[in-house]
């Protein structure tokens, strides 16, 4: 009998959701990596051992200049910590990258060597978002993997609801779109609509390297440049895709839900 | 079959010289293909490529039965010649496609029109079929879904509840990923083709590394095979999890549901146990694949596969013994074998209809040489049936994948690769989990790329859900969308 099974298994498997953000944050995979870190002032004068491994050439250095490293553009393959050999590039383990502003994802100068992690909206917004948050999905060209990691906050384990946040069904019913894909040119005018539909004040919120730069798509013109080239964007979560965790923290983060919630566990 | 085949045979994961590639006169070649599809061959894929001003047609066909590949091309032509889907449905995807992309017509399709091209309004605004009547009404869907899914239009003609017909209108998330292959790859192609269809991440990278080892005759080490394989099924469990989920959530039935949802990020977590990535991603690469799997790791990952199992196979067990859930997926969005092979379904749709059709068997290559799980088939063609054989396959693949564990191979799991042949057309199938990916490239005369062909498995498949649509009720679409789970941008490319 399924019922009686069912409710065996639900005595005995207990409640499934984390203890995060009371708790400790799980652990990422530890081939994972996490969020990047590059002290370009170790990089030495005229060395390019990273540039030309960079599949989204998401790490330049002109001429004269500090190289600098776009976590926007970046799909986190390691290619570049793979390939320095002056500990310039390197994995910090951390899970939170979420960040407001597009420049804040741009690594490399002194004082920069890491993401300027978000700060919450501001308060008028947060008063009327913080408990209550209700968002539309718009895939505009993703490739279903940013997607299924947004989804998967709504499995039992992340349990999404316990936060006041939603997706829902119509963009007149939400607060705001969290927008997947480089924006592809079919998309373009879907998304605007969708935009258009949702009452103001409303958020944008970019998930994954396509929707905040094109990612890989960058230069195809089928494609896109990201999200922020169509509408404004009040929030970027950096990955390829993101990692649960991260695209969490970055919901909670923006609106200031984080407060005494512990940091990434120490790297093993 | 094969023996007396008019085009040029070739295994999967191999290559040839473009010169020994047969070339006929159009018509020649859409009867040639014709005839051997009559035969039972099957229409892999159909695509055209620039010579010039003109184009030259090039067949894909797979005798399954023989475990071979066959490919012919026409001459140069322009204008238009005989369609192949007139008499052979499964070809009709494929001739709009390279009226889109070449304007050739082909004369006597049934209905022809953009696949993704799109004007300013973008791809859904376009003449459909439309059924007139007093009491028909008409049902318009996306491209921007309700839940968190990517964008297509699904036009329903129905009367009452009743879909007399479906038809779907793909195309928003067309990236360019062929067209951006050419004169490849380049640096951004790999990553490109990793996110064709983001939840396939191992069976394109998979397909495209044994195309790109074919073109440099390469053998890739017996340890990179071997973890292909594993990662391979690790990606079907995963997704074969959260569809019987979802399958679950659209009767209502929400302990299947809840649990698979959490199962399935425990197959996912397994794949980022392998690479650090959840999909798969930076995993396989030409030549091999990027990490390797050390002892303590693959003791790890056996443990936590063994546990995510036997969770699955309880999971699933409820779903079964409820007669609320059987009832609703008994006799729903039924699909006929006969209409099965005509329109050319392929992977756990096609099985679904009785029909013994997987790469994995009838074309090994790489692992599946030395390593094969039973193909699972199950007759009825109804979301039932298409339940069943994903819980078969779970349990396949979950077995497959403990059994391999402790079978690795030794040596090095990436070797260097040549850069490839010029002037040669290389072919390789995966069957993903939703069924055959099939990559052919096809280089110049420097050796750079001048065509890659990539073809989803949903690029055959989503004509079975407009199939399986019809005289069902219309609140029944997601029950039998989800039942195929078809890939919206490893469509539209």
């Amino acid at each position: 009998m399924f019922v009686l099974d069912a409710i065996a298994h639900r005595l005995r498997s207990g409640c499934q959701t984390m203890a995060y953000p009371k708790g400790p944050a799980p652990a990422l995979p530890d081939r994972h990596g996490g969020a990047l870190r590059l002290d370009a002032a170790r990089c030495p004068e005229g060395c390019g051992e990273c540039l030309p491994v960079c599949p989204t050439e998401a790490i330049t250095r002109p001429a004269g200049q500090p190289t600098a490293l776009d976590l926007g553009r970046c799909i986190f393959c390691s290619a570049c910590v793979e390939a320095c050999s002056h500990g310039a590039v390197s994995h910090t383990g951390d899970h939170r990258m979420a960040v407001r502003a597009r420049g804040e994802l741009v690594l490399g100068a002194a004082g920069q060597e890491q993401v300027r992690l978000a700060a919450e909206l501001d308060e008028k917004l947060r008063k009327m978002f913080g408990r209550s948050l209700r968002l539309r999905q718009v895939s505009a060209g993703g490739c279903n993997a940013c997607e299924a990691d947004t989804n998967v906050l709504g499995t039992i384990g992340w349990d999404l609801g316990r936060f006041g946040i939603q997706f829902v069904a119509s963009p007149r019913h939400a607060d705001g779109l969290l927008i997947t894909g480089p924006v592809t040119r079919n998309m373009e005018l879907a998304l605007r609509r969708t935009y258009d539909a949702v009452p103001e004040p409303k958020i944008v919120i970019a998930v994954g390297a396509c929707a905040i730069s094109g990612g890989p798509f960058e230069k195809n013109p089928q494609a896109g440049t990201g999200a922020s080239s169509v509408v404004p964007v009040d929030l970027f979560i950096p990955g390829c895709p993101p990692h649960p965790l991260t695209i969490l923290d970055g919901l909670l983060r923006l609106l200031g839900r984080l407060e005494g919630a512990s940091g990434p566990p120490a790297r093993p | 079959m094969s023996a007396n085949s008019p085009f040029a045979l070739l295994a999967n994961a191999t290559a040839l010289p473009w010169a020994e590639v047969p070339e006929f006169a159009p018509e020649e070649l859409v009867q040639a293909t014709g005839k051997e599809l009559d035969r039972g061959a099957r229409l892999c894929s159909w695509f055209g490529l620039s010579e010039g001003p003109a184009v030259r047609l090039v067949a894909l066909i797979a005798y399954d039965a023989d475990n071979s590949l066959a490919v012919g091309r026409s001459r140069p032509f322009s204008g238009k010649y005989p369609s192949l889907a007139a008499t052979h449905p499964q070809a009709h995807l494929f001739e709009r496609e390279v009226w889109e992309q070449h304007g050739v017509m082909p004369q006597g399709h049934p209905w022809l029109k953009a696949v993704r091209r799109a004007g300013e309004a973008g791809p859904g605004v376009i003449d459909f079929f439309r059924v007139e009547g007093p009491e028909i009404h008409e049902v318009a869907v996306g491209p921007v879904h309700a839940g968190i899914i990517e964008p297509g239009h699904f036009r329903f003609q129905c009367a009452g509840e009743e879909v007399l017909h479906l038809e779907i209108a793909l195309g928003y998330q067309h990236r360019g990923i062929e067209e951006a292959l050419v004169g490849g790859p380049h640096r951004a192609s790999l990553s490109q083709i990793e996110t064709a269809a983001g939840d396939t991440t191992i069976a394109h990278t998979t397909a495209h590394a044994g195309v790109m080892e074919a073109l440099a005759g390469a053998e890739p080490p017996l340890k990179a095979q071997w973890l292909r394989a594993i990662a391979l099924e690790l990606e079907r469990l995963a997704n074969h999890t959260g569809d019987l989920g979802a399958m679950a959530g659209d009767v209502a039935f929400l302990p299947t549901s809840a649990a698979c949802g959490k199962i399935r990020g425990d197959y996912l977590n397994l794949t980022a146990l392998i690479c650090g990535n959840r999909f798969g991603r930076s995993l396989v690469r030409p030549g091999g694949c990027r990490v390797d799997l050390e002892p303590a790791r693959i003791k790890t990952l056996a443990e936590r596969l063994a546990v995510a199992n036997a969770e699955a196979d309880e999971a699933c067990a409820w779903l079964w013994d409820a007669a609320s859930v059987r009832s609703r997926f008994e006799h729903t969005g039924s699909v006929s074998t006969r209409q099965a092979t005509e329109v050319g379904l392929v992977g756990p749709a096609a099985r679904a209809c009785g029909l013994v059709r997987d790469v994995r068997f009838d074309h090994p290559c790489g692992w599946h040489r030395f390593a094969q799980a039973p193909v699972a088939v199950w007759p009825g063609g109804d979301v039932f049936a298409r339940a069943r054989v994903r819980w078969l396959e779970l349990q396949r693949s979950g077995r497959f994948v403990a059994d391999e564990l402790s079978n690795a191979p030794d040596g090095p799991v990436r070797e260097p690769v040549e850069a490839p042949a010029p002037d040669t057309l290389a072919a390789c199938l995966v069957e993903g989990w939703r069924g055959e990916v099939c990559h052919v490239a096809l280089t110049g005369g420097e050796g750079r790329l001048r065509r890659y062909k990539i073809t989803d498995p949903s690029f055959h498949n989503w004509t079975g859900v407009a199939i399986a649509m019809r005289s069902q009720a219309v609140s029944d679409f997601p029950l039998c969308n989800k039942s195929f789970n078809l890939s919206y941008c490893g469509h539209d490319l």
